[in-house]
């Protein structure tokens, strides 16, 4: 990829979506550009795609979740937008849904994409258990620093903390893989990065993994690596004080969610 | 051709709803329902092939992971008795998920649907009645005002009459004071007899009878709602005249104080202070009562929806960036055989309005920082909703410009019946029919309509294509045509308007309160790129008419005129109103009762109260994160769980300058004295401001009164007494009100007699905060440290939670002293701003004793206090009053042993006190005047108190 200037992020946009501009924000605080596009302008080819390195499909209500989370939008990547997005995977180029961004990639068959042909829906983002929208802060825990874990080649979680804290907020984020075999093929292929977790890191009950998600799962990643998504929103963790007792913690660390915005703007730089 | 498809989860798949359902069954005390299913049913109407039909559930409507489908008919079900339930909307309700099923039924190049309607199907296993599951729907499955059920049997969508023009005239000239009073009433137009007279004598002039549109134009312009008559009017009181109450009073003192910061007051859709040399921001607070207590999810959605446009029409469109909501309620324990009749239980009141705020503001993608929410048993026919947004809005964009010749563009969602008579409806009262007959004034929300409308609005505004802007609120485009046009005239071409649907009249159009609306005044030459900025993200944007230079209103409807009014006659017609006001002192009964030597019980069922209790399961259900730049949350401490006082948000990224936002309510003093009622709401909002670290001298307020029926001249004296309050008490603080609105007439009418709200006065505070890095949150941090009380603790104990729980309401309300408190917060500002506060919390129901546990529990550390050093007004003897008095401008400040004598000097000379030290030992310990242990609990013991009352909804 030959990168002249800024890692250039495309921020996709439409009717519900509403975490695109702290979500821009996060990458441009990694040293990234970002245009936030409506995804009419991609179909109507006023914009391309291939223009960028990476895509984000920022948190939301896209469409008002209506039929199901994501669902929609899905369905309009899936039959209007597909052969870009496909050739711009395959061109190298990354991709991050953040919540409503992950339900996307999910029921549009683009995660977890098991086999690499983008044709199965193998996966999906329900109801939570507790049947309603909460806004709560989890701890996750990324499977790479499992030791007992098969290590994972996602590109965006890499170097994390053993345990990191983010914020979910959602009503439909339960993970329910079509059946124990997709669930081990994720496993065995090292495509799961995040699973919810206690504190220290134990194994969690509600409301540490706060929607009943299958094997705790809060995030994955496609086969390359490059495709990622996940239901906690990083970008409300990219400054000390978005965490919800900073006021307890000395200094002014960054947010833990900032390093998976600069794993993504780095790889590229360094492709 | 209508078809039916059924959605369910597959067996082996959690179903989260009819679990819910079969909780909520069990609560309302109806036992054997053994199981719950939930299906949701699409209805597909059009020309389409019938083979398009699975398709279309296959690849839109089921997901292929945990859901299957039925096409054409109901799954079959199988085994055990069983009830059906299907809950569809009314005819003329707008289905939120037509709108995008259509797009993506587009998408999935499927033509041929004209319209998308779903239901929602329960079926119900156990041993039932069929009467009690009737029962059971209609507490908890449906609401009549939008929604019908069937039982047992399936139903298809019902389609509504072609509307034909026919123009309607009224005939006021021939009718006596008895036919005038008659028309307004069955015409729902809650004009009173004077009101009717001024407009038949301004017809009989023009010669002619008015149509039903100029009327109801008319009816709405002068609705309280709209006009705020009373509050503007004239009021007797106390042997003199006071003219017009609002100017006299609350906006008096932002007139005084004259700050410079102030940049728009009470003049457009929200108040505009400055930001930064950037930025201004905006704020308003509106109540949307009587539409959520008839139907609570829709209701208070909408008042969400609606307060949000405030913000979005202010000068040329501020962008919103928070949402703040006070809720007042029933006690959600009320016994269903107290509920009366027409009205909805206060727990489902509660759910479905904490529903539709959540719903409504989640999906806009504002935070919600901030709220209250209090209960009282006369709230329980007229449930109060106050919603809030802020705005911010870049320099220079506050003033509007409307010249003849100017177009006149409807953007946003299109116009249905829904809606009709919100702005009369909301001016009269509540009764047992208002379910029936107003449930037209009941609207849904669409919350991705208004989404979109605001995306777009604000390019629109960034490329300059308009000139003026303000929102389809109460009384619909007739209110926001007429506002706009008020100086130049205005034609209108009703049938232009896009319509949700046909079967609307021109009055329907006009007067529709459909959501999601903005009006805007473009120059022609913009329009064309105007409409281009909407058509790029799919929404609706129409050329309906224009601003004449005429100074009349001109409506048309296929070239027919409906309306012919003078701008001048519509705005300033009404006759002047005049009210006597009183105002007697109650005398209540005083509790006699010696100290407890343990008040540990006592402050655990303060704690335990509904209004004191943790209100996390609202909080959590709203999104109070969205936009990245919370500060300080809502939930706060080590566990995320502790009582925020204001919050502070960050609304520009990349700069650390901020805003706090709180509120002041406190109805019990208001049954007491409704002066020091609206003194203690503006001392409270201004001091969680600084609590957390604001400055006092950039703090502005919001009044919202909702009051009963002003008619009765003691209701108008409780709203004189507080609005003389207002400005007493603002003044001497120096902090101006910026907005404010107030909803009268909140009452409700049952065959007994009628039921009074309490006076009940919200003041919203929003402060400016230099660098948000230096605010404090309320959880106490490190044991070791210096606990200190700030302000005096005084005997008043009316009003209090403390004699609430023993049973009074008492006699002696807390009082305020702006001087000296304004004199002293200045300082605690000083002390935050240079760390030397840990954490600060204020002391609001239940005094010491609850802020102290607050602190304690959020912080998981330990307190041990002293009541003997507590600083006193007057002289008190009693334990349990210098632990559970409410005294105003009090704060609880934790300050590490180091920064004591730093701390000390910047205070030297206020009513400080260092009562006690922060301690590892997870107690809070209070020992009393003599010396004894008067408190001893564990931290445990003390949150589970407090948590318990929500704990398990």
């Amino acid at each position: 990829m030959n990168i002249r200037g800024k890692v250039k992020v495309l921020v996709l946009r439409t009717a519900g979506t509403n975490c695109d501009k702290e979500t821009a924000f996060a990458f441009e605080q990694a040293g990234a550009r970002s245009d936030l596009v409506h995804i009419n302008r991609l179909i109507r080819k006023e914009r391309t795609l291939l223009d960028y390195h990476i895509l984000a499909l920022p948190g939301g209500f896209s469409y008002g979740d209506d039929i199901a989370s994501g669902k929609i939008l899905a369905n309009e990547i899936r039959f209007k937008l597909l052969g870009p997005l496909m050739r711009f995977i395959k061109a190298g180029r990354i991709v991050i849904g953040i919540c409503n961004g992950f339900q996307v990639l999910v029921k549009a068959g683009i995660l977890p994409n098991l086999s690499g042909g983008f044709n199965h829906i193998e996966a999906t983002l329900s109801l939570n258990d507790s049947a309603k929208f909460e806004d709560r802060w989890v701890y996750l825990k990324p499977e790479s620093s499992d030791p007992r874990s098969r290590n994972n080649n996602c590109i965006w979680t890499r170097d994390l903390s053993p345990v990191i804290y983010l914020p979910v907020a959602h009503a439909e984020g339960k993970f329910i893989p079509k059946d124990s075999a997709t669930l081990k093929k994720l496993e065995q292929q090292g495509q799961i990065t995040f699973r919810y977790s206690g504190k220290d890191g134990e194994k969690p009950s509600y409301p540490f993994n706060p929607n009943g998600s299958v094997g705790d799962i809060a995030g994955m990643c496609d086969p390359t690596g490059r495709v990622f998504g996940l239901m906690p929103h990083p970008e409300r963790h990219i400054r000390h004080t978005q965490h919800p007792f900073w006021t307890r913690i000395p200094g002014r660390s960054e947010g833990d969610g900032m390093k998976i915005f600069r794993n993504g703007v780095e790889f590229i730089r360094k492709v | 051709m209508i078809y039916r498809i059924e959605v369910r989860d597959k067996k082996n798949i959690y179903d989260a709803v009819g679990e819910g359902v079969k909780k909520d069954i069990a609560e309302l005390g109806i036992r054997g329902v053994k199981h719950v299913r939930f299906i949701q049913v699409y209805f597909l109407e059009g020309c389409l092939k019938r083979t398009a039909i699975p398709h279309i559930a296959r690849m839109l409507l089921a997901d292929p992971v945990t859901q299957e489908f039925s096409c054409f008919k109901p799954f079959s079900h199988e085994g055990g008795t069983c009830h059906i339930v299907e809950v569809g909307y009314n005819p003329g309700v707008m289905d939120p998920v037509e709108a995008s099923a259509l797009k993506a039924l587009g998408d999935l190049n499927i033509p041929g649907v004209d319209s998308v309607r779903t239901a929602r199907k329960f079926l119900i296993r156990g041993d039932v009645e069929e009467s009690t599951v009737r029962f059971m729907s209609e507490k908890l499955l449906y609401n009549k005002v939008i929604q019908h059920i069937v039982i047992g049997r399936s139903h298809s969508a019902k389609i509504i009459p072609p509307y034909r023009f026919k123009l309607r005239t009224v005939n006021l000239s021939g009718a006596g004071d008895e036919e005038l009073m008659r028309l307004s009433k069955t015409g729902q137009l809650f004009l009173n007899l004077d009101e009717m007279k001024a407009i038949k004598g301004y017809f009989s002039k023009a010669g002619k009878d008015p149509t039903d549109c100029e009327l109801e134009s008319i009816a709405q312009t002068w609705s309280e709602h709209c006009k705020h008559k009373t509050f503007r009017g004239d009021v007797d009181y106390k042997g003199k005249t006071i003219r017009n109450l609002l100017k006299s009073t609350v906006m008096k003192v932002t007139k005084d104080l004259d700050k410079k910061w102030c940049v728009s007051v009470f003049k457009d859709n929200a108040g505009v202070i400055t930001f930064d040399d950037r930025f201004d921001v905006c704020f308003k607070v509106e109540t949307h009562n009587h539409p959520s207590a008839i139907e609570p999810y829709g209701g208070a959605g909408t008042g969400i929806g609606g307060v949000i446009r405030d913000p979005l029409g202010t000068g040329l469109g501020a962008k919103p960036i928070m949402n703040t909501d006070v809720f007042c309620f029933g006690p959600p324990d009320t016994p269903l055989n107290k509920v009366p009749k027409g009205t909805l239980h206060p727990k489902r009141v509660m759910k479905g309005v904490v529903g539709g705020v959540r719903d409504y503001g989640n999906r806009m993608g504002i935070p919600t920082t901030n709220g209250a929410v209090l209960f009282d048993e006369r709230y329980i026919g007229n449930p109060l909703v106050y919603c809030g947004n802020v705005g911010i809005l870049p320099k220079n964009m506050t003033s509007k410009r409307v010249d003849p010749g100017d177009l006149v563009v409807v953007v946003g969602g299109r116009t249905g019946r829904d809606g009709i008579h919100g702005a009369t409806f909301s001016s009269g009262e509540l009764t047992e029919e208002s379910e029936t007959v107003s449930g037209q004034a009941v609207q849904i929300g669409n919350a991705i309509t208004e989404k979109k409308v605001t995306d777009t609005i604000l390019q629109a505004r960034d490329a300059g294509l308009y000139k003026a802007i303000t929102d389809c609120g109460a009384g619909g485009l007739s209110s926001a045509v007429g506002e706009m046009g008020e100086e130049t005239g205005a034609e209108i071409y009703l049938d232009r308007v896009p319509l949700k649907y046909k079967g609307l009249s021109y009055t329907e159009i006009w007067i529709s309160e459909a959501q999601e609306r903005m009006v805007l005044a473009v120059h022609p030459r913009k329009v064309k790129r105007l409409l281009e900025v909407f058509e790029a993200e799919n929404v609706e944007a129409t050329v309906i008419g224009r601003f004449t230079g005429t100074g009349r209103l001109n409506l048309f409807y296929e070239k027919h005129p409906v309306a012919d009014l003078s701008m001048d006659f519509l705005h300033n017609g009404g006759p002047d109103v005049k009210r006597k006001a009183v105002w007697k002192k109650p005398l209540y009964k005083e509790p006699h009762k010696p100290c407890p030597k343990d008040l540990t019980p006592y402050l655990a069922r303060i704690l335990s109260s509904w209004n004191v209790a943790s209100k996390e399961w609202v909080i959590r259900q709203y999104d109070h994160e969205v936009q990245g730049g919370s500060v300080l949350k809502p939930l706060q401490g080590i566990d995320c769980d502790g009582p925020g006082d204001a919050c502070v948000i960050r609304p520009v990224l990349d700069s650390e300058r901020g805003i706090a936002v709180s509120n002041g309510i406190n109805f019990l003093y208001g049954l007491i004295d409704p002066y020091w009622m609206a003194a203690s709401c503006i001392d409270e909002a201004i001091r969680q401001i600084i609590a957390v670290g604001g400055d006092i001298e950039r703090i502005a307020l919001l009044d919202n009164f909702c009051w009963g029926n002003t008619d009765k001249p003691d209701v108008l004296g409780a709203l004189v007494r507080s609005s003389l309050a207002c400005y007493d008490i603002a003044k001497a603080y120096k902090v101006p009100f910026i907005s404010g609105k107030d909803s009268l007439n909140n009452e409700f009418r049952t065959a007994k007699g009628t039921i009074q709200i309490p006076a009940t006065l919200l003041i919203s505070a929003i402060g400016i905060i230099g660098d948000v890095t230096r605010t404090v949150s309320m959880d106490f941090k490190d044991a070791g440290n210096f606990i200190y009380a700030a302000g005096a603790t005084g005997a008043a104990m009316g009003g209090s939670h403390y004699w609430k729980i023993l049973g009074y309401t008492g006699n002696a309300v807390p009082t305020v002293d702006p001087l000296r408190a304004r004199r002293y917060m200045k300082k605690l500002t000083r002390a935050i701003g240079r760390g030397m506060v840990r954490s600060c919390h204020d002391c609001s129901e239940g005094g010491i004793g609850v802020a102290l546990s607050e602190m304690a529990f959020a912080g998981g550390i330990g307190a041990d206090i002293s009541l003997q050093r507590v600083v006193q007004k007057g002289r008190i003897r009693r334990d349990d009053i210098l632990l559970f008095s409410e005294s105003n401008s009090r704060f609880i400040i934790e300050v590490p042993k180091g920064k004591r004598q730093a701390f000390e000097r910047i205070m030297e000379g206020e009513p400080i006190a260092l009562i006690g030290e922060t301690k590892r030992s997870s107690r809070v310990r209070v020992e009393g005047m003599d010396g004894s242990i008067v408190v001893d609990a564990a931290l445990s013991e003390l949150k589970a108190a407090w948590q318990k009352p929500f704990g398990n909804w």
